[in-house]
């Protein structure tokens, strides 16, 4: 068991076109540390300044990661890590 | 009080109706805020008639004006009514997959439709919006995401109702679209009952819907104040659809897409409090009845036909 992470279409361009990869770690910034091992790039379209970039919304079993902790948001085997771009509604 | 002078004066006042039947406990109880009853038929009907009056009293929208609005629907429809009795014409930006009946009702109301590309959802609209404006001057862009008369409605009213009602309320859920119901109940509760959980329920949409361009290109909307909000969750069409037939099947009401994204947030908030034994009050907001997503078949085809159908719409 891991962490799986959900890929939007506009970054699998650092994932060889995979929707989803899996990851380990307790906290996210763990887990995207460890998919960036073997997914070069992807962090820094993530990640800008000990932050998450301000156009990317993450959620952690679909609860915005951005009022749990953001990157030190804990994680288990199991979770769902969901990245999507911020969208209008309305 | 139910009477008013004017169609205008008669919007907000919704019921505040229990759900005895989704409520886990007689201690957990789930309400729900019917906004439907609004004249239109949503929610958006409070943000619109605010942003209308505050722009004709700053002088900004005058007798005989062109309003233009980029809107997935119902801001569209709450503005298209308005402006039939003010006289204004409206122009509406609107991402082209939305659903049949949101183009009929604007139709009806006599708006004008410019559609944006489907890809990128409402961030195209907003776009498109934005460069009409800039063509022409002279219309008058009400833009419901940044303009404070939208949150002021919630505070002014949505809100206040709600305590009204409810004055042990601990949790209020609603929509994130606009953000301009979680800002104003966010705000006034912060002011006025701090202890109240104010939770933002998001739709994820399909691939398509969020687009291809460069990911630094997302939308936040300039009046989203994160600290108003105590969480946010991401609610996905399954999810919602799910929830909505609950709605109907359990309680009796029915409601559109989006409700089915804030019923699901709202049970989880339920399900935390009853596992911690804590009593609760959850108001979740009923954003608009389900008529206008009949042919989407969120309410009879099967729940995979749906769910395919929804996956390239801006179904909330």
């Amino acid at each position: 068991m891991a962490v799986e992470v959900k890929i939007p279409t506009i970054l699998r361009t650092f994932t060889s076109g995979e929707k989803a990869v899996q990851g380990d770690g307790s906290t996210l910034l763990q887990v995207i540390d460890d998919v960036e091992a073997r997914h070069p790039g992807l962090k820094d379209r993530l990640v800008e300044a000990d932050a998450l970039r301000r156009f990317v919304n993450v959620y952690v079993n679909d609860e915005d990661v951005r009022f749990t902790g953001g990157l030190g948001a804990p994680t288990a085997d199991g979770d769902v890590v969901v990245v999507l771009p911020a969208v209008a509604g309305g | 009080m139910v009477r008013y002078a004017s169609r205008a004066d008669s919007v907000g006042h919704t019921p505040l109706v229990g759900l005895p039947t989704l409520s886990p406990s007689g201690t957990v109880r789930l309400w729900a805020k019917l906004e439907d009853r609004n004249p239109t038929g949503s929610i958006k009907d409070r943000a619109a008639l605010s942003m209308i009056r505050a722009a004709e009293a700053d002088g900004s929208l005058r007798p005989g004006a062109t309003i233009l609005e980029p809107t997935s629907g119902n801001t569209g429809i709450s503005l298209a009514m308005a402006a039939k009795l003010a006289g204004y014409r409206l122009i509406c930006v609107m991402p082209e997959n939305t659903s049949i009946e949101r183009r009929q009702i604007l139709s009806m109301w006599g708006a004008e439709i410019v559609s944006s590309p489907a890809a990128g959802g409402s961030n195209e609209a907003v776009a498109v919006a934005k460069q009409l404006a800039a063509d022409h001057p002279d219309w008058v862009m009400l833009y419901q995401y940044g303009n404070p008369a939208n949150s002021e409605a919630h505070y002014l009213t949505t809100a206040p109702e709600i305590l009204a009602d409810l004055p042990e309320v601990t949790h209020v859920v609603a929509g994130l679209g606009t953000t301009g119901t979680l800002m104003g109940v966010g705000r006034f509760f912060r002011e006025h009952k701090p202890d109240v959980r104010v939770v933002a329920a998001e739709p994820r949409y399909g691939e398509l819907v969020y687009g291809l361009r460069n990911i630094d290109e997302g939308f936040v909307p300039e009046l989203y104040d994160a600290s108003l909000v105590t969480t946010r969750f991401s609610v996905g069409a399954r999810d919602a659809i799910r929830r909505v037939r609950e709605l109907l099947e359990l309680e009796g009401i029915f409601a559109g897409l989006s409700t089915g994204a804030i019923v699901h947030a709202a049970l989880g908030q339920a399900a935390r409090a009853q596992q911690a034994g804590e009593p609760a009050d959850i108001v979740l907001i009923v954003c608009d009845a389900g008529w206008k997503y009949l042919s989407t078949g969120a309410y009879h085809d099967s729940m995979d036909q749906v769910e395919e159908l929804l996956d390239t719409q801006v179904w909330a």
